[in-house]
């Protein structure tokens, strides 16, 4: 195998792993806060158990995304040298802030809000979990306005070959930058609430269940009920972004491999790029074209408007239709759910409704991999669309040193991820504290000043 | 630019501003070194101990090892936002030891997290990946720093010189991590702890005494810059004191007087020895990134760029220093068990 494909396959193994972890502290963060605030004015302990539950499975979560993390900040030079030369005026700054401003503020406070226990005031605790909460999330935008910029680039001028920037403000709200921005942090809400629910549910079937699994449950079915009809909005609004900006993504998406007027949306086919067809094809007449240009007849380009310049089809087709399959299947179980804990409580619900919850605990996972193989690899065969090639910025490290590394990253990850989900069912089985914990700062014998007094 | 008119003041400011950026890439990997150093210290160190221990000295780097770690991602992120062009040349160079490095943080990183929630039968083994992880970041990071400061150059006695190096590294994190259990600690554990850092004491000193002829021997810029008159003289305080708390380390080492309330001392001066050894470093690198090749403004990205993002360093790292301080202070005085709030 040649060096630039190994180089892929490694950053996208790296990349895979490593956003499984954000998409899940993101929203976790809120929600933590969420359950903390309601222990506060509730003082009912189900809150105090979810908050503490979750904590655990934010902090194994966490950690996992900062070593990713790390990685990444790494491969950008490793594996894309000339990337970083030819566009680092650009990129640098981005992520630049994003170290700064985000990454450094989640990673201080995190020890604050796992551990500050006994040593600050709840408000300090309060304001630390807060913090954490926003600096995830202020994380994801500077990388989404990195990531969008290299899909829409604007505000940039290149001179001898160099990207320099001529306007930061267009630069960072690019094009495709809010609409990939809502759709993430969307998908980001929607995994932890199936994931709450997968659990929640597994917990219930295995008569695992605590003070809060019935609550949490509740909470985050009806919280899936209302992101996934605003994701399904918003990820049509991305793809008509998409369809002005980065037309051969979406001809790749739809496997229209020529112009034509009433594209059909295709529900099955294999498409071949040996001989630019399709095989086995089966759609609905006129589809494409009406989901794209709200008009049954209208003109859709095809793939052959850009030779040379188009990305593989296959595994865009393929990838688009297992987000948007598994979207449905999200729209599907929440609304059900929600529709039957109007008179129901959680654990009078179908048992075969839990099990499908639970089988659905990664279902997240699985749509927003497949969105982001959707997206990146849709943008090839560029690296900034349209101006960049990704070969022209490969490393030159011979292609064995790759292989070697990549079977390590692998063996790694996919021991680590088996360990995850092992951890996440054991953690799931064990029963939690009840006890309310203690406020305020601590003496040297451990016990809270007011405690002493 | 001519790297021989280094005179700050005949510079403009678009010509000094890639020294405030090399500084403060340098400031980032002091503040790695010294905070993680200690924290994969204890990681080398603990298979030494019996289990209570372990558990104790985990905790004391509970709160703040995932912060520690983000100052190697800054320093990374300054080569890569400020010297894009050297990013790309030193992280080729370093292809197979920056890997061998990741693969050691992430096993250790998550093996702190796993080890607490496993079940308990599988908590020995999270330990040992811990300690491995530990020990296969910190060589690897002495390899690289060994192959960095010869300036990537290849041939047999470098590659024997980046090997003691990377010997002489986890020395240093091990004497900053028993330095650092001395302090958090109390009892058994640290009088080990003390027993643990004087092992380490002498390998810091020759791994000290190592670089600092190594560099003059390799490169003929940095023997000029040392050893021409009177910059000889004005640089002297720089060996000096770094002796002077090598000797009052090992003086303090010494009896157990140290255990009591001066007990944070050896990790002022095992930090004060880190830093002094890395400005010796600093010193013999400028203006290079890559040692006798590139330079700080050949490698420099856009003024506009290195402008856009000074306005974020200045306001940040004051704000990033403020709650690491605030943070150590909170989690200050001896470890305790954790538990989660």
């Amino acid at each position: 195998m040649d060096a630039l494909l190994l180089a892929r396959m490694q950053f996208a193994a790296n990349i895979t792993f490593h956003i499984l972890f954000p998409t899940i502290t993101i929203a976790l963060g809120w929600a933590l806060l969420i359950f903390r605030l309601r222990w506060i004015k509730t003082k009912d302990a189900a809150w105090l158990v979810a908050y503490r539950f979750w904590t655990q499975i934010f902090a194994l979560s966490f950690g996992l995304g900062v070593v990713s993390g790390i990685t990444m900040s790494f491969q950008f030079g490793t594996n894309w040298p000339g990337f970083m030369e030819r566009v680092g005026n650009i990129a640098g700054p981005l992520l630049g802030y994003e170290v700064l401003t985000a990454f450094f503020l989640e990673a201080s406070f995190l020890g604050i809000m796992l551990f500050g226990h006994g040593r600050v005031s709840e408000r300090v605790h309060l304001a630390a979990t807060f913090l954490v909460a926003f600096g995830t999330t202020l994380s994801a935008f500077w990388i989404l306005a990195l990531n969008s910029w290299m899909q829409t680039p604007a505000g940039y001028e290149i001179i001898n070959g160099e990207f320099h920037v001529r306007s930061w403000l267009q630069v960072i709200f690019n094009p495709s930058f809010p609409y990939r921005l809502t759709h993430m942090l969307i998908a980001s809400g929607l995994t932890v609430s199936f994931l709450m629910a997968g659990i929640s549910a597994w917990q219930m079937l295995r008569a695992k269940a605590n003070r809060s699994t019935a609550p949490v449950f509740r909470g985050s079915v009806m919280a899936a009920a209302l992101l996934i009809p605003i994701q399904i909005f918003v990820g049509d609004l991305h793809g008509l972004n998409t369809l002005e900006h980065q037309p051969q993504k979406i001809a790749a998406i739809e496997a229209i491999w020529k112009t034509e007027r009433g594209a059909p949306l295709l529900l099955f086919a294999m498409p071949s790029a040996k001989d630019s067809n399709n095989r086995y094809a089966l759609g609905i007449p006129g589809g494409a074209s009406l989901i794209l240009k709200h008009d049954s007849k209208a003109e859709v380009r095809g793939l052959n408007e850009f030779p040379n310049a188009h990305p593989p089809v296959a595994p865009l087709f393929w990838a688009f239709r297992i987000m948007v399959g598994t979207g449905m299947a999200m729209l599907a179980a929440s609304w059900l759910g929600s529709w039957l804990l109007r008179k129901r409580a959680p654990q009078d619900l179908p048992r075969l409704l839990l099990y499908v919850f639970a089988a659905m605990t990664f279902a997240g996972w699985l749509a927003t991999v497949a969105g982001w193989y959707v997206t990146e690899i849709g943008r090839q065969p560029y690296i900034v669309y349209g101006l960049l090639r990704t070969a022209d910025v490969a490393s030159t490290v011979p292609a064995s040193h790759i292989a070697v590394t990549l079977v390590a990253y692998l063996l790694m990850y996919t021991f680590l991820l088996f360990a995850y989900v092992g951890v996440l069912r054991y953690l799931a089985g064990k029963p939690v504290s009840e006890e309310p914990p203690m406020v305020g700062p601590v003496g040297a014998d451990g016990q809270t000043l007011e405690a002493r007094t | 630019m001519n790297p021989s008119t280094l005179n700050l003041a005949h510079m403009t400011f678009n010509e000094f501003l890639p020294v405030i950026f090399m500084s403060l890439m340098g400031f980032a990997m002091l503040v790695y070194v010294v905070l993680d150093g200690y924290d994969l210290g204890v990681g080398l160190l603990l298979p030494r101990a019996s289990d209570d221990d372990k558990d104790t000295m985990i905790s004391s780097i509970g709160p703040f090892w995932d912060a520690n770690e983000t100052w190697l991602v800054l320093g990374v992120g300054i080569l890569l936002i400020a010297f894009p062009k050297a990013y790309g040349v030193v992280l080729t160079a370093l292809y197979l030891p920056v890997a061998a490095m990741l693969c050691g943080l992430i096993l250790r990183g998550v093996a702190f997290e796993f080890r607490v929630k496993a079940r308990a039968h599988h908590k020995h083994l999270w330990n040992h990946a811990f300690f491995a992880g530990s020990l296969i970041a910190s060589l690897a990071q002495g390899w690289m720093l060994g192959r960095y400061i010869t300036g990537l150059a290849q041939g047999i006695e470098f590659d024997i010189f980046a090997a003691l190096i990377a010997l002489a590294l986890p020395a240093a994190y091990v004497l900053l991590g028993s330095s650092w259990l001395i302090m958090k600690t109390e009892g058994d554990l640290q009088k080990l702890a003390l027993r643990w850092a004087r092992i380490a004491w002498p390998a810091v000193a020759v791994g000290m005494l190592l670089i600092s002829l190594a560099t003059p021997w390799v490169s003929a810029t940095v023997r000029e810059r040392w050893f021409s008159l009177p910059a000889f003289f004005a640089l002297l305080p720089i060996p000096l004191s770094t002796l002077a708390a090598l000797l009052g380390l090992a003086f303090c080492l010494r009896g157990e007087r140290v255990l009591g309330r001066a007990s944070h001392i050896p990790l002022m001066l095992s930090g004060y020895i880190m830093t002094m050894g890395f400005c010796g470093l600093a010193y013999s690198l400028y203006p290079f990134v890559v040692m006798d090749s590139i330079t700080i403004w050949q490698a420099a990205a856009a003024p506009t760029s290195l402008k856009f993002i000074l306005v974020g360093v200045a306001i940040t790292v004051p704000m990033i220093a403020a709650y690491t301080v605030f943070a150590y202070r909170i989690f200050g005085g001896k470890a305790t068990g954790l538990r989660y709030l």
